[in-house]
């Protein structure tokens, strides 16, 4: 094989990568906070791109208009976050964790028919933004810049949200929170009000991700479900809860879904998923986690 | 008084009183009657089975419908390649549901709460993805059509049997399987077993310090119930004349749990009431929308906000409510 062609291959799964862990990083911190497993992640990542879409229609005709776009499905989601924590969620926290699951399943089948009925079963499309609609050659490979500017993005994002976790103060609470929650109610502190800022901050991360992958995908009903399944396996494997896991899991889970096509065609579904039952079997807490009380 | 009363509803032999009341649909309900029938009857099967895990012993499995779709694919393809008789297909497909249930339970049931949900959700998607792609055996995304119907022969030498369609005769052998299942099923959470399994789900601890090997029993009740849903299967298989990969997607595992809980997991017979009203809602809401998910959404956040008990918890509940008005008032 080509040494540009495994580079390729490589970029690919970066690229997979970077956008599986903006989507992943927010189930990731409303799950290590909240312990909550929110099914309804990829519904929103959903609605990001529907309302990327609309939004491009309203501000303007010319393709610039993508970043404000973006900005605006983005806050528009991290809203309906809000909306839904603020008014379900909070009353099901007492709740066996069963039913905190189904309330999100409620969420995915209510979300997704919505957006059928507001936007049709067709496939919409958004351009790239005129800056990066060029592509870059790399060894032999042309990059989109588009393509590229994602995988700085992640990285970013990344370091970001770990320097905000481990240096700021609100980054202390949330850790402290995800520790032990009625201590750190007892101290005094409103733990209500740190579910509902990890649930909005989250519900942010899926509606930007969403957005931000409408120049790369057609936006389609059902690409709520397929993004959820992956971002559950990316976390699994990075350990539920743990912020850098989620990183290096959505790297892993890339490059086995890029060379596992490769090396088993047409059988790099089930090597995901036997990669996620093996790492439950051997490190429930995946690999960069820690286990659970 | 109240204990005797207690026992006396305790001893009403409810499953053959539903499988008797139940037999009378092909001559007085129509065609449709007896195909919803047949539907409720499988569902029903596939819920109870789920709540041995759900509501006995408290194991939350996101993979049930592995075992439904392993059932399902070995009756089918005993049936229709190998041309194995039903008679020994139907046990056959249990049989296997409930190896990989042993198998796949093995690992599952040393992990605990959502660790133990998401590997069988693991589990499940792997037998999808088999499923899926796995041509020269299940069909791969064509699925395998054409199952044939068990031979009908010796029903139609039973007098009065014999001038029903094939399909009132299958709707007649499915509750007959149906409620010998559920009188089983029942027979084990009544048991001495049963009854550790709520114990263990009550408090794990506590069963572990009498002596019980707590994941030994959870792996037996997650083979039996796999098991039961591999009769469930293989009973929608032919039911559907043909089975396809969705039957192990992981949003039927969603669906079979709305219907347990929509029943009321804390009753034995709350499921299958579940799969009776989710069954029955979706012929009715569907011939007026094409929304039945987002109407299906809506039950659920109402049933989780307004009824956690589900129907037969509310029900029961409803009528202690009037009970103790009646007798305050007497």
């Amino acid at each position: 094989m080509a040494a540009s062609f495994l580079f390729s291959q490589f970029v690919g799964g970066l690229t997979t990568a970077m956008f599986l862990f903006l989507i992943a990083s927010g189930l990731s911190l409303v799950f290590g906070v909240m312990r909550v497993l929110n099914f309804a992640h990829g519904s929103f990542y959903m609605f990001g791109a529907y309302l990327a879409w609309e939004a491009m229609r309203w501000l303007s005709p010319s393709p610039e208009a993508f970043w404000p776009a973006v900005l605006l499905a983005a806050l528009g989601i991290a809203a309906l976050g809000f909306v839904v924590e603020r008014l379900l969620l909070r009353h099901l926290y007492g709740q066996e964790e069963l039913y905190q699951l189904l309330f999100t399943y409620a969420l995915v089948l209510i979300l997704g028919d919505a957006a059928k009925f507001i936007w049709g079963t067709g496939e919409l499309s958004v351009s790239r933004p005129p800056i990066l609609a060029s592509s870059l050659s790399l060894f032999g490979t042309d990059v989109p810049l588009y393509n590229l500017f994602i995988m700085v993005l992640g990285p970013a994002i990344a370091v970001g949200g770990w320097l905000i976790l481990s240096r700021s103060g609100a980054g202390r609470m949330v850790r402290a929170a995800s520790y032990d929650r009625e201590m750190l109610d007892a101290l005094g502190a409103n733990v209500g009000g740190i579910f509902t800022g990890m649930f909005v901050v989250s519900s942010f991360l899926a509606g930007l991700s969403g957005a931000l992958v409408t120049p790369i995908i057609s936006i389609v009903p059902g690409m709520d479900v397929e993004i959820i399944v992956q971002a559950f396996i990316v976390v699994v494997i990075g350990g539920l809860g743990s912020f850098w896991g989620t990183f290096w899991g959505s790297v892993i889970y890339g490059q086995v879904l890029s060379f596992g096509i490769l090396i088993f065609p047409g059988f790099s579904l089930f090597s995901v998923f036997a990669l996620m039952a093996v790492i439950l079997i051997l490190r429930p807490w995946g690999l960069f986690g820690r286990p659970i009380r | 008084m109240r204990t005797s009363r207690f026992i006396a509803a305790r001893s009403i032999p409810w499953t053959l009183i539903v499988f008797l009341v139940a037999a009378w649909v092909p001559w007085l309900g129509s065609r449709y009657d007896t195909f919803l029938g047949t539907q409720i009857a499988i569902d029903a099967l596939f819920a109870v089975s789920l709540n041995l895990l759900l509501g006995t012993t408290g194991l939350v499995s996101f993979g049930h419908v592995a075992y439904f779709g392993i059932g399902s694919y070995a009756c089918g393809i005993l049936m229709k390649t190998y041309g194995v008789p039903f008679i020994l297909a139907f046990p056959a497909s249990g049989l296997v549901a409930a190896g990989f249930a042993l198998v796949f339970g093995f690992f599952c049931v040393r992990l605990s709460a959502i660790y133990f949900a998401m590997l069988t959700l693991a589990f499940s998607q792997i037998v999808w993805a088999i499923c899926f792609k796995w041509n020269a055996v299940t069909g791969g995304d064509q699925g395998l059509p054409n199952i044939p119907y068990p031979s009908f022969d010796w029903m139609s030498a039973i007098p009065g049997l014999g001038d029903l369609r094939i399909a009132d005769q299958f709707y007649l052998l499915t509750i007959a399987l149906v409620a010998l299942s559920l009188a089983a099923l029942r027979q084990i959470t009544r048991s001495p077993f049963g009854r550790m399994l709520t114990t263990i789900r009550d408090n794990p601890e506590r069963a572990a310090f009498i002596g019980i090997n707590v994941r030994a029993y959870e792996l037996a009740a997650f083979s039996v119930a796999g098991g039961f849903a591999g009769f469930a299967g293989a009973l929608y298989g032919i039911f559907n004349r043909g089975v396809f990969a969705d039957y192990v997607f992981w949003s039927k595992s969603a669906e079979v749990m709305i219907m347990t809980i929509l029943g009321g997991i804390n009753y034995f017979w709350g499921p299958p009431v579940g799969a009776f009203a989710l069954v029955w809602l979706n012929q009715e809401i569907t011939s007026y929308t094409q929304y039945w998910p987002f109407v299906l959404g809506v039950i659920l956040l109402v049933l989780l906000f307004a009824f956690p008990g589900g129907i037969v918890g509310g029900l029961v509940a409803g009528f202690g409510r009037v009970r103790r008005l009646v007798y305050r008032h007497a």
